[in-house]
């Protein structure tokens, strides 16, 4: 299986997820932001990180990089998307994913383990996995997902939902929420949902030594699913 | 009574943000910008319904609170 | 403007320097040359109070590979692996403007260390803060804690430990001590001595603006009641172009171009390009129009003392311009050949075809001044004499969650929370423990790290504190299963120019060098910070020490949470009472006087090193070592990260409970271990004439003395947990 992870300037998960990739099995190349093709992909990423510093709008001058016209094409002929912290907010900014990224309730900075539960199995990225709840790692300053009333009712109607914030049961509510995140959403898909964005970091769970082993869940659970 | 307010970093502090929002627009082919620079707007609605009043109560909160006179700058721009 | 002798103090030049550099040029010097001076001597950049001091610290070792002297130092891990490492203050720009000033601090550091050919790979820091109730203190806290997680989680490097103190000695006068660690190849470290002739003086980076300038002559002066008018050298930190400007200087240093390497920090391209060329004994002509500026008509003067952030100097081999244009186009930095290296010995500045300065480099470095300071010898503390029935009167559990919910043992997870501690992928140890810990990326090493100091045992007794630092650092090593290696330290002190201080100074210094000397764990960089005080009032001697140590597998890494139920938990070192100074003593008896405990530095050896037989023997499941609190706080702290209790055994010596579980004597760990391991464990303390008491064995969730002393665990979370939160939310 090959996958493509995109280096903008600023990006500082790329060489995680490079390494998370290649752990499960994944084929993966690193591309430059001002490369105008993409390699040929079963699976693209949008890394963390601060691309262009998050000055203006997190995610708003990567998504008018040059590769990212190549992505989105990608994105509407039906390849795999996933954006992750940084890279969900550069796939709100491309609108490829309904909603904003504000910033955290507190208005700080959160580094921590949270839970989330999988809404929805039906798409490449949680179809066959077997938990429900997955333990993964957070780290960000804009993650508290915001949409108009309208929005989330076609979000909700078309089972858009990834994952929600939840405690280690599984329950939804408020007080496992870290960022004021309306209902409790940690990401959420394209209508057709081959593209995932998600506020989470799998690729920081990976091995016993670090914060869990549930993202190793997730990637195991992925590439299956793409063979 | 709306006043508004603008606030610019100071002439000679960075502008990281600004610098970088105008190599982004350069990239994508506005490249007669000499520079960017990025500042803050503020309209703060209140119930003085003297302009003067009202605008040396928000001179103070520039002063206090909503300007970093350290590294900017204010400027009232409009009472109405 | 021609310069004279009040120009030159305004300068913060003292007379006699201004005479100095007369007699050296032989000529007055012009208002470019008089600003070079006055950046190279003050204290800042000359260390001209300190060094006499800093020459007696160990600096050797066997895996020492670059002691001070360098942007940071190095040390050997093994396999042609090397750690770079160093600790900074940025004290009094953080108390101007605690965001700018702490991001600046932190970006500082990192330079420091990528200009070395490392990529960062943990950042710690130490903060010390004035009292929680000062009306300052809650903005200062949140701008400078939001300034280190703004910088760091922007470069992606975890924030991987640090301290946090309060103490209103600090009101006036802040501390932000920021640390970097970095790894390199043994075969790719960078220098920043220069060498050849005629090689290209090449400037990357971020552009020159009037940022900071001046700002190293403000490190070095006081607080006054003119604070305000030094605002405007106040830097603006750029993460985003640090981020570039690394990855940009480490895709340099694959190829073998550069000669030397520098980065701009204090006094920025004056600083830098006299150290390249002094180190390397060369000339260095620089043509100033060629530097790129933000701000329309820069003067030479302030070209050469800005202190812009993000910005670096190097000497480049012939011929290699293009080839790194190439390179910094494509991180869209600017980059410039504004000079050459020169055979004159002089650093020789061109602006519109004119010299404007010409001084010979040895005038700047080797002859710059140095002060032996009068200074006055602290007298050990009389031990005061407590009234025992005071003490056997408290009760035992009302006290513990005093002291756990006191500001300074608090847990400080609202702060650490705020940084990025888990990217790269490699943090085994989170923030909370004895030290943070890294995997060395792609092998089974891990690069131990933890920042410590007590500034009042240093206060008490500077000669005891400055050892206790060393020996806490160690004991934070050890406790993790890391060996130490080698450490750093951030000095800061008040005035050199009174004789207390400078007294507090020379002490500490000296028991740095006694203990890190007798432990094999010797200095190899570091920073002084003098003037840390406000009109006359210095604060408490603070020397901050980070230590490094390495773990040769780091599935061997030992964490504090306690493990498993009926697990038995052992006091490794001797517990004789000693109450002075400690946070008992000030936080419940109000007692501020007498002697800090004593420091045997046999027994702080001899514990350590036995504490890692047992854990490379893996008989220990976790360990915290004793220190703010005694026994009972260490003890509780490990109750709280492992859920878990402990029964509690009654001491057997002749001393009262409360100063057996209060005391702050030196070198002790507390230890789990299985039952089935106890006599073993017990044998290899014998062996090693290591004191130990049997502590008692872990339960479900309560802390048990007996039915009128205990505690659930849930209980002491929270008188733990809940301070800092409320106060900063509040």
């Amino acid at each position: 299986m090959r996958s493509a992870v995109i280096t903008f300037p600023g990006s500082n998960c790329d060489r995680d997820m490079d390494v998370a990739l290649k752990k499960f099995g994944f084929k993966n190349k690193m591309v430059w932001h001002q490369d105008v093709e993409l390699p040929k992909s079963d699976l693209v990423v949008l890394p963390g990180g601060f691309s262009y510093g998050d000055y203006l709008r997190c995610g708003s001058m990567a998504s008018k990089s040059k590769i990212m016209q190549s992505v989105i094409n990608f994105a509407n002929s039906g390849g795999l998307v996933m954006g992750i912290c940084n890279g969900f907010q550069i796939l709100v900014e491309t609108g490829l994913v309904p909603g904003v990224l504000l910033r955290n309730k507190y208005l700080e900075f959160i580094c921590k383990n949270v839970f989330v539960k999988i809404s929805d199995k039906d798409s490449a990225y949680f179809k066959n996995i077997k938990n429900d709840v997955l333990e993964l790692h957070i780290a960000h300053n804009e993650g508290n997902y915001f949409c108009t009333n309208d929005q989330l009712k076609e979000i909700e109607d078309n089972a858009q939902v990834a994952i929600n914030y939840c405690n280690n049961e599984g329950k939804i509510e408020k007080s496992f929420n870290p960022n004021g995140s309306i209902k409790n959403i940690a990401g959420i898909f394209n209508k057709e949902k081959n593209v995932l964005g998600m506020m989470p970091h799998p690729e920081r769970m990976i091995d016993s030594s670090l914060s869990g082993e549930d993202g190793s869940l997730f990637f195991k659970n992925l590439i299956n699913n793409i063979k | 009574m709306k006043i508004s307010v603008i606030i610019t970093l100071k002439k000679d502090v960075l502008d990281p943000q600004g610098k970088v929002i105008h190599q982004a627009l350069d990239g994508m082919g506005f490249n007669d910008v000499n520079e960017v620079r990025q500042g803050k707007y503020f309209e703060i609605d209140t119930k003085e319904t003297d302009p003067q009043k009202a605008k040396n109560k928000v001179e103070e909160m520039c002063k206090k609170l909503l300007a970093n006179l350290v590294i900017e700058n204010y400027k009232i721009i409009d009472a109405q | 403007m021609i310069v004279n002798e009040k120009i030159a103090i305004d300068h913060g030049l003292k007379k006699d320097e201004y005479k100095k550099i007369c007699e050296l040029l032989k000529r007055t010097p012009n208002m470019t040359e008089l600003g070079i001076f006055s950046a190279m001597w003050n204290e800042h950049c000359s260390y001209k109070s300190s060094r006499l001091h800093l020459k007696k610290l160990p600096t050797k070792g066997k895996q020492v590979i670059q002691g001070p002297g360098e942007n940071a130092g190095v040390i050997d891990i093994g396999d042609n692996d090397a750690i770079v490492f160093k600790i900074e203050s940025h004290n009094h720009p953080s108390f101007i403007e605690p965001y700018q000033g702490a991001a600046t601090g932190v970006g500082g550091i990192m330079r420091d260390v990528f200009t070395m050919g490392a990529r960062p790979i943990a950042n710690l820091n130490s903060i010390h803060f004035g009292s929680s109730q000062h009306k300052k203190t809650k903005n200062l806290l949140r701008g400078v804690v939001h300034g280190i997680g703004g910088y760091g989680n922007c470069m992606g490097v975890p924030t991987i430990a640090g301290q946090t103190s309060f103490d209103s000695s600090y009101n006036g006068n802040i501390l932000v001590n920021a640390m970097t660690l970095g790894l390199v190849k043994k075969d790719k470290i960078f220098y920043s001595k220069a060498a050849g002739l005629n090689k290209p003086v090449i400037y990357v980076g971020s552009k020159t603006g009037r940022d900071g300038i001046h700002g190293a002559s403000m490190a070095s002066a006081s607080f006054d009641d003119k604070i305000e008018e030094k605002k405007p050298t106040v830097q603006v930190g750029d993460p985003f172009t640090e981020k570039l400007l690394l990855e940009a200087c480490l895709e340099l240093m694959e190829g073998d171009s550069i000669i030397a390497i520098q980065d701009m920090g204090a006094a920025g391209l004056t600083s830098s390009s006299i150290e390249m060329a002094s180190k390397g004994n060369l000339g260095i002509e620089i043509n100033l129009n060629k530097v790129p500026c933000r701000e329309t008509k820069m003067t030479p003067y302030e070209i050469m003392l800005s202190e812009s952030q993000e910005r670096m100097l190097i000497v480049l081999e012939n011929g290699k311009e293009e080839q790194a244009k190439k390179i910094f186009d494509k991180w869209n930095l600017d980059f410039a050949v504004i000079g050459k290296t020169t055979k004159s010995k002089k650093i020789e500045l061109f602006f519109d075809s004119e010299k404007v300065a010409d001084i010979p480099v040895n005038t700047l470095v080797e002859n710059s001044p140095m002060y032996d300071r009068k200074w006055k010898k602290a007298k050990l503390p009389k031990k005061n004499k407590i009234n025992k029935d005071d003490i056997n009167n408290l009760k035992i559990i009302q006290v513990l969650k005093k002291i756990l919910a006191n500001p300074n043992i608090c847990s400080k997870e609202w702060i650490w929370q705020q940084y990025d501690h888990t990217v790269m992928g490699d943090t085994i140890q989170k923030p909370g423990g004895d030290s943070g810990v890294v995997r060395v990326h792609g092998s089974n090493k891990a690069v131990a790290a933890s920042v410590d100091s007590s500034a009042v045992y240093c206060w008490a007794h500077p000669l005891t504190g400055g050892k206790q630092v060393v020996c806490e650092s160690f004991r934070n090593l050890v406790s993790v299963g890391a060996k130490p290696i080698a450490i750093t330290n951030c000095l800061n002190f008040g005035s050199p120019e009174n004789e207390e201080n400078m007294g507090e100074f020379v002490e500490c210094v000296q028991g740095i060098g006694e203990a890190s000397s007798y432990l094999k764990f010797p200095v190899v960089s570091g920073n002084v910070s003098f003037y840390n005080q406000t009109k006359d009032q210095g604060i408490k001697p603070t020397p901050s020490i980070g230590g490094v140590g390495l773990i040769n597998d780091y599935t061997k890494m030992i964490t504090m949470d306690f493990k498993e139920v009926d697990n038995v938990v052992l006091v490794i070192g001797k517990t004789e009472g000693h109450i002075d100074q400690s946070l008992f003593a000030r936080v419940i008896l109000d007692e501020k006087n007498g002697p800090p405990p004593e420091i045997n530095l046999f027994n702080e050896k001899n514990n350590g090193e036995t504490v890692l037989k047992l854990i490379d023997s893996n008989f220990i499941k976790s360990a915290h070592d004793i220190s703010l609190g005694g026994i009972i706080t260490a003890v509780s702290k490990m109750c709280i990260k492992g859920n878990k209790g402990i029964n509690l055994k009654k001491p057997k010596y002749l001393i009262s409970e409360i100063e057996y579980f209060f005391a702050e004597d030196q070198g002790r760990y507390i230890v789990e271990i299985s039952k089935k391991d106890q006599k073993k464990v017990i044998d290899i303390l014998n062996k090693n004439a290591v004191h130990y008491d049997d502590l008692g064995t872990i339960n479900e969730n309560m802390l048990f003395l007996n039915e009128k002393t205990k505690v659930t665990i849930d209980e002491l979370k929270g008188f733990n947990t809940k301070w800092l939160k409320e106060y900063m939310r509040n």
